[in-house]
């Protein structure tokens, strides 16, 4: 393995572990809240109405795959253009070793 | 980083909406005229607005507060692109989730982008400029930029939530302290998280994408050596 993907791996392992790790440490049992709603209950329970509301609401289950939708609309993108990207230098070995000479 | 729709007085709303508009035109304005002068800007631009896209989408657990809440993913289009850029990709951003997945919210738009796609990006930008500026390499200076750009962003919404409701003992100060509560210390594994994947996405650019990043300023224009030390 070379000292590169070395690095990628341990760079992957280590956003994987900052956020799983939490999670099996307390074994399931936080709620783990969203901050923004967080902040909306405060705000009620201090008697604070909102004035205006979403013009539409999707339901839990739709909202979680409208989220899914956004990600997975954000991913795809992403990879299209990294695969491009890539197969730009795969292909036109010339244009990447001599990015630089020209 | 998403006030809520409604949770905004009135005036507050009103304001922050103010503050932001000018930004966000200077954005769009910024995105054609890139796109224009350097089409070939297009995929990379695809790219930074992706990111914000994928990452603003996920809700991630935090190592502190056992709570959630989402990375936001301006950095790496304010370092590649510059700020004003992300001003507008953050807005649709925003704006998606306020049409369609009742987050955020169509008042409270104005403030939510002035947090996320004004500031966020320029203190990204920001430290990513001092960072290089003393010498420093890509990678560390990329880390910083994405994980402050994250962190700056949730200290604005907090800011924004202590102007609109200051508490009623301790004023200000004491409301901005409750609500960086919530915010920031849950924000900063995440922040980390967040900097390590700008740092990933970097990583592939400068391979694969080594002729824009010369030409965007952010690597050198390399001698042959690096460039295939680099592969």
């Amino acid at each position: 393995m070379s000292r590169r993907t070395l690095v990628t791996a341990l760079l992957v392992l280590a956003v994987v572990a900052l956020f799983a790790v939490p999670l099996l440490l307390d074994g399931g049992t936080s709620e783990y809240g969203g901050t923004d709603a967080a902040v909306t209950e405060e705000l009620e329970a201090e008697g604070y109405r909102p004035w205006f509301d979403s013009l539409f609401s999707p339901s839990g289950e739709v909202e979680s795959g409208l989220f899914a939708l956004q990600a997975a609309l954000g991913g795809g993108v992403l990879g299209y253009v990294l695969g491009r990207l890539r197969g730009r230098r795969s292909t036109t070995p010339a244009a990447a070793a001599g990015a630089g000479a020209q | 980083m998403h006030i809520a729709e409604g949770f905004l007085p009135a005036g507050h709303a009103a304001g922050w909406t103010i503050a932001a508009a000018p930004f966000v035109v200077h954005g769009a304005r910024a995105v054609v005229k890139e796109v224009r002068e350097n089409p070939e800007s297009t995929l990379l631009l695809g790219a930074a607005g992706a990111f914000t896209f994928v990452l603003s989408a996920i809700k991630l657990p935090s190592a502190i507060g056992e709570s959630s809440s989402h990375p936001t993913g301006t950095g790496p289009g304010a370092i590649l692109f510059r700020p004003p850029v992300m001003a507008l990709l953050g807005t649709v951003v925003l704006l998606f989730q306020a049409l369609l997945l009742a987050h955020g919210g169509v008042t409270t738009l104005g403030a939510n982008a002035f947090a996320f796609a004004v500031v966020g990006p320029w203190a990204g930008y920001a430290a990513y400029r001092s960072i290089r500026g003393v010498g420093a390499g890509l990678l560390p200076a990329v880390f910083a930029a994405v994980a402050l750009a994250d962190l700056a962003t949730y200290a604005t919404t907090s800011l924004q939530l202590a102007l609109a409701f200051p508490d009623a003992e301790s004023g200000f100060a004491g409301a901005l302290l409750k609500f960086l509560g919530i915010f920031a210390l849950t924000q900063i594994p995440l922040a980390i998280g967040e900097g390590l994947l700008g740092v990933l996405l970097f990583r592939v650019l400068t391979v694969n994408a080594r002729p824009e990043l010369e030409r965007l300023g952010v690597l050198e224009p390399a001698p042959l050596t690096t460039t295939g030390g680099a592969a």
